[in-house]
C-alpha cells in the first residue's frame, strides 16, 4: 500500500512526533500552530494512521527507567528456517523488534525483561528452542536514540 | 538510572499512554475519570514522568517504511572503547542515523559500535555509510541491511 504524503501532512507529523501532546486540548494547540483547523487536523492523523503511516501515538517509556534490562540479540540462521525460527523467538513477549538481515549474523532481535537474569533465562531457552546461539550484546552506552525522523517541506517545529 | 516507584495511579497512567492515545479534542478526558483527576493534573503529571525519565517521549511514532525511508540498516563498527566516545559522536551526528550505542560484545562478534541508518533507497544508504566511515577514520565495519521485519511493536510493561 503507498499513500502519498501531502506537505501539510509532512509539518504534521514532525510537530506530531515532538512533545507537543501533552495538554488538555493538545490537537487545538497543535492545529493553531500550523494554522488550520482542529477537525481538519485530526481527519489528516486518522488517514496516516489508517496508511499505516503513524503507528502509534503515545509515549515512549524508558526501560531502564522502569527498571528493566534490554539486549540486542543476534543469532545465525539459515535462510529457510528463518521464518520457522523468527516466529519461536516472536513468542516471547519480551522481544519487541525482530528482522532478518544479511550479513553473517542474519537474525537480529531486541529482548525486554523484568531483570537482567530472567533476560538470560530466556535467552538460554530460546537457544534450546531453537538449537543455535544466541549473542546477547546489552548497550554500554548510548550516543543517540532519536526522538523524530525529520519529513521534511517546511520544518515546523 | 534511578528507579521510580510507581503506585496504583501512575501504574493506570502509564498503562494508558504505552498505548494509542484516543485521537480526539480531549485525549485525556477518560483516564482524568479513571484517575479521579482533572485533565490539568493529568497532563502535569505526564509531565513530572517526562522529567523524571521514565517517559523518554509522548508523540506519534512513524513506520519509517511507509514514512519513505524504505531502505535501513544497522552497521557496526570496531572501535577501541576508549575511542568509542568520539566515534560515537560523530556517527550519532549524522542525520539519518537514528540510534547509536557502543555494546558489550562477546568474542564471536568483532564489531561494538552500532548505528542504524535510514535511506530512501540503496544507493543513498551506501553513499551515507560512505560518509559515515571517512567522518569516523574506520574502514572495519558491516553492514546488516534489513530483509524482512518479523515484529516491530513498543513494549508493554503492564
Amino acid at each position: 500500500m503507498s499513500y502519498e504524503l501531502t506537505p501539510l501532512d509532512r509539518r504534521i507529523l514532525n510537530v506530531l512526533q515532538a512533545d507537543f501532546l501533552i495538554s488538555e486540548q493538545p490537537y487545538l494547540a497543535i492545529a493553531e500552530r500550523l494554522g488550520i483547523e482542529e477537525s481538519e487536523l485530526l481527519e489528516r492523523i486518522g488517514i496516516m494512521q489508517e496508511a499505516g503511516i503513524i503507528r502509534r501515538i503515545g509515549a515512549i517509556l524508558e526501560s531502564r527507567a522502569m527498571g528493566y534490562y534490554s539486549t540486542l540479540c543476534a543469532c545465525r540462521v539459515e535462510p529457510e528456517r528463518s521464518d520457522e525460527v523468527a516466529a519461536i523467538i516472536n513468542g516471547q513477549a519480551g522481544v519487541t523488534h525482530n528482522y532478518l538481515r544479511d550479513g553473517e549474523y542474519n537474525l537480529w532481535f531486541t529482548m525486554t525483561g523484568e531483570s537482567e537474569n530472567k533476560v538470560q533465562a530466556i535467552i538460554a531457552e530460546l537457544e534450546r528452542e531453537i538449537g543455535m546461539l544466541i549473542l546477547a550484546m546489552p548497550a554500554d552506552r548510548v550516543y543517540k536514540i532519536r526522538v523524530a525522523l525529520d519529513m521534511g517541506e517546511n520544518n515546523a517545529i | 538510572m534511578k528507579i521510580m516507584p510507581y503506585d496504583e495511579k501512575d501504574r493506570k497512567l502509564l498503562k494508558f499512554m504505552q498505548g494509542d492515545i484516543p485521537l480526539q479534542s480531549r485525549p485525556y478526558q477518560a483516564i482524568a475519570l479513571e484517575l479521579g483527576w482533572n485533565e490539568s493534573e493529568v497532563a502535569a503529571r505526564i509531565r513530572e514522568l517526562k522529567e523524571q525519565g521514565v517517559i523518554r517521549r509522548v508523540g506519534a511514532i512513524l513506520r519509517h517504511q511507509k514514512a519513505g525511508f524504505g531502505v535501513n540498516a544497522m552497521t557496526a563498527w570496531r572501535v577501541d572503547t576508549n575511542q568509542a566516545d568520539t566515534v560515537g559522536d560523530i556517527l550519532a551526528g549524522f542525520e539519518r542515523v537514528s540510534h547509536c550505542y557502543l555494546r558489550q560484545v562477546p568474542p564471536e562478534f568483532a564489531y561494538n559500535l552500532f548505528a542504524m541508518v535510514h535511506a530512501h533507497d540503496e544507493d543513498e544508504l551506501m553513499r551515507l555509510i560512505g560518509e559515515m566511515a571517512n567522518a569516523a577514520g574506520i574502514d572495519d565495519y558491516s553492514v546488516f541491511r534489513s530483509i524482512k521485519e518479523y515484529k516491530k511493536v513498543s513494549m508493554e510493561y503492564f
